[in-house]
């Protein structure tokens, strides 16, 4: 394991302070916690707080922020946050108006979610579940998707509306017509390391692929030989545009994100195929997103995350949003 | 014989130790199918813990298991803390205000510890989970205090039946958890949930027979 680390055990702390020091006018963090606010409160509107594992940078306190989240909480590495810690969250972001959590959809997030939603006695507490990635099939009877790339859409677009000053119902509404409009797939090329393991999640030859990931380092749903980019991309889109979002003549916002180790060289090329996939689609591409937006440590590879607009998630979308991970203007 | 706080601080402690002692394979099994972290954040955990425990040992064994749950809840993360500490508080509050512990309320503890366990994860036996060892485990205690076997005798055999269950959860897939993502794949490998939790029991049991 190669890492610019001082102690395994100190890597989340020494990672938020660091980031407290760069960012003081977009992000503090309240002394003691590990939980991380705007660097001055919002009064009076919704709050959205969402969170999980460390390893993801920027996500997810790299969108708190004007228009997009009002606290974050990471846990440790890969791991969720613990209920008293989320409590913090809610309680601080809270201005008065309820607040949305926006949780991905891992079986340790969602149950550390609700214990503090449980606990947050006189605050009304909402919550979406995020579940965009298409590697995984749904079902009743299991686990479910996971919350991948897809949850910063959510962020960006509740974010908005929360800021524009609409109610919890109306938030958490427009959080959800995201999530059900919203799919992501992934492909890694090298696993990554959880500093605390000092060794590679899963193992991966140097001609091969993992497809169908996560954003843990847990190994995706099958290992095939490498192919050229283009290939790649007509097999991730190929699993997203036959999943049941329909997005045939529709406009989408595309976001080609990189899992941490990978240059953005090779996410434009990605784009470049995505685009040309789409275009031939009849689809209309609105907005792009490229870059490392949910990460996975340094894993090397990259999602497609398609998310199907209307009228008013492409204006949400467009609303101003200054944070350290996403800006608009 | 029935059990007093004494063994209930024992069976913390030693839990503590067959954690520490086996991190580094809870992690290994949990990164062929999960996101390899269940040996550290329960190390983690457990430590936490055993720091904690000295302001305790004056409280009752319910107040105790309370305590133990809520360090769990705030120091694990994941999902095992939930469910670990989970598992805890509920066992403490099957028990509360008593000081001495009978066969009948040990197994009333691991009931509340499994109901507890269903509740918050939402899986059932054969989803290749920690219930997959504690409820045939559970089964297996009650069967042998009924026989008229000692509390040391019928934690032996909850443990063998533990054991053998680990063994099974490497031929089934996962359905709940990290693991189901992997569906298929997840078939030959052993449920690190379940793993920790016969260490729970074999640290049961291991108090009993002292």
């Amino acid at each position: 394991m190669k890492k610019f680390i001082n102690d395994v055990s100190t890597v989340e702390t020494e990672m938020l302070d660091g980031m407290c020091l760069a960012y003081p006018q977009y992000v503090k963090r309240l002394p003691g916690l590990d939980v991380i606010v705007r660097a001055e409160k919002k009064e009076g509107k919704v709050a959205v707080i969402s969170g999980g594992g460390s390893g993801h940078e920027p996500a997810h306190a790299g969108f708190v922020g004007k228009g997009m989240l009002d606290a974050a909480v990471p846990g440790a590495v890969y791991t969720s946050p613990t209920p008293d810690q989320i409590l913090e969250a809610i309680q601080a972001a809270d201005a008065g108006k309820g607040v949305l959590m926006v949780v991905k959809n891992y079986t340790g997030d969602v149950m550390n979610f609700e214990m503090a939603a449980e606990m947050a006695d006189g605050i009304e507490v909402a919550e979406v579940i995020t579940n965009d990635d298409v590697a995984v099939e749904d079902s009743l009877y299991t686990t479910g998707r996971r919350g991948v790339a897809g949850t910063i859409f959510v962020h960006k677009i509740a974010g908005a509306k929360a800021e524009a000053g609409a109610d919890l119902a109306a938030v958490k509404d427009v959080a959800q017509k995201v999530i059900d409009n919203v799919r992501t797939m992934g492909v890694a090329l090298k696993p990554s390391t959880i500093p605390a393991a000092g060794k590679p999640g899963f193992e991966l030859g140097e001609d091969e692929m993992e497809l169908g990931i996560g954003i843990h380092g847990e190994p995706g749903t099958s290992t095939e030989k490498l192919q050229p980019a283009d290939a790649i991309v007509d097999h991730l889109l190929d699993k997203i545009l036959n999943d049941n979002v329909d997005y045939a003549g529709s406009e989408v916002a595309v976001m080609v994100n990189g899992s941490g180790a990978t240059p953005v060289m090779e996410l434009y090329i990605l784009n470049k195929r995505v685009n040309d996939v789409l275009t031939e689609k009849g689809i209309k591409v609105a907005r792009t997103y490229i870059g490392n937006y949910m990460t996975s440590i340094d894993m090397a590879g990259a999602s497609i995350t398609l998310l199907k607009l209307d009228d008013e998630m492409k204006e949400l979308l467009d609303a101003p949003a200054d944070t350290i991970g996403l800006t608009q203007v | 014989m029935a059990a007093n706080k004494e063994h209930v601080l024992q069976f913390i402690q030693i839990f503590d130790k067959k954690i520490e002692e086996n991190h580094q394979y809870l992690t290994d099994l949990d990164q062929a199918i999960g996101d390899g972290d269940h040996g550290i954040n329960m190390d983690r955990g457990m430590k936490a813990v055993m720091e904690k425990l000295p302001a305790q040992q004056d409280k009752g064994i319910d107040a105790i298991l309370k305590a133990v749950g809520m360090t769990l809840v705030s120091t694990v993360g994941g999902a095992s803390g939930p469910l670990y500490g989970t598992a805890f508080m509920r066992a403490g509050m099957a028990v509360k205000g008593k000081d001495e512990l009978s066969a009948e309320d040990i197994s009333a503890m691991l009931q509340a510890a499994i109901d507890g366990i269903i509740a918050r994860g939402k899986a059932t036996v054969g989803e290749k989970t920690m219930l997959d060892a504690i409820i045939p485990a559970k089964e297996v205690y009650d069967a042998a205090i009924a026989e008229g076997k000692s509390i040391a005798e019928a934690l032996a055999a909850a443990e063998d039946k533990a054991w053998e269950r680990v063994e099974y959860t490497k031929t089934i897939i996962a359905t709940k958890g990290r693991a189901s993502y992997l569906g298929e794949r997840s078939i030959g490998h052993q449920d690190p949930g379940a793993t920790s939790m016969t260490y729970l029991i074999q640290s049961m049991k291991e108090v009993a027979q002292a």
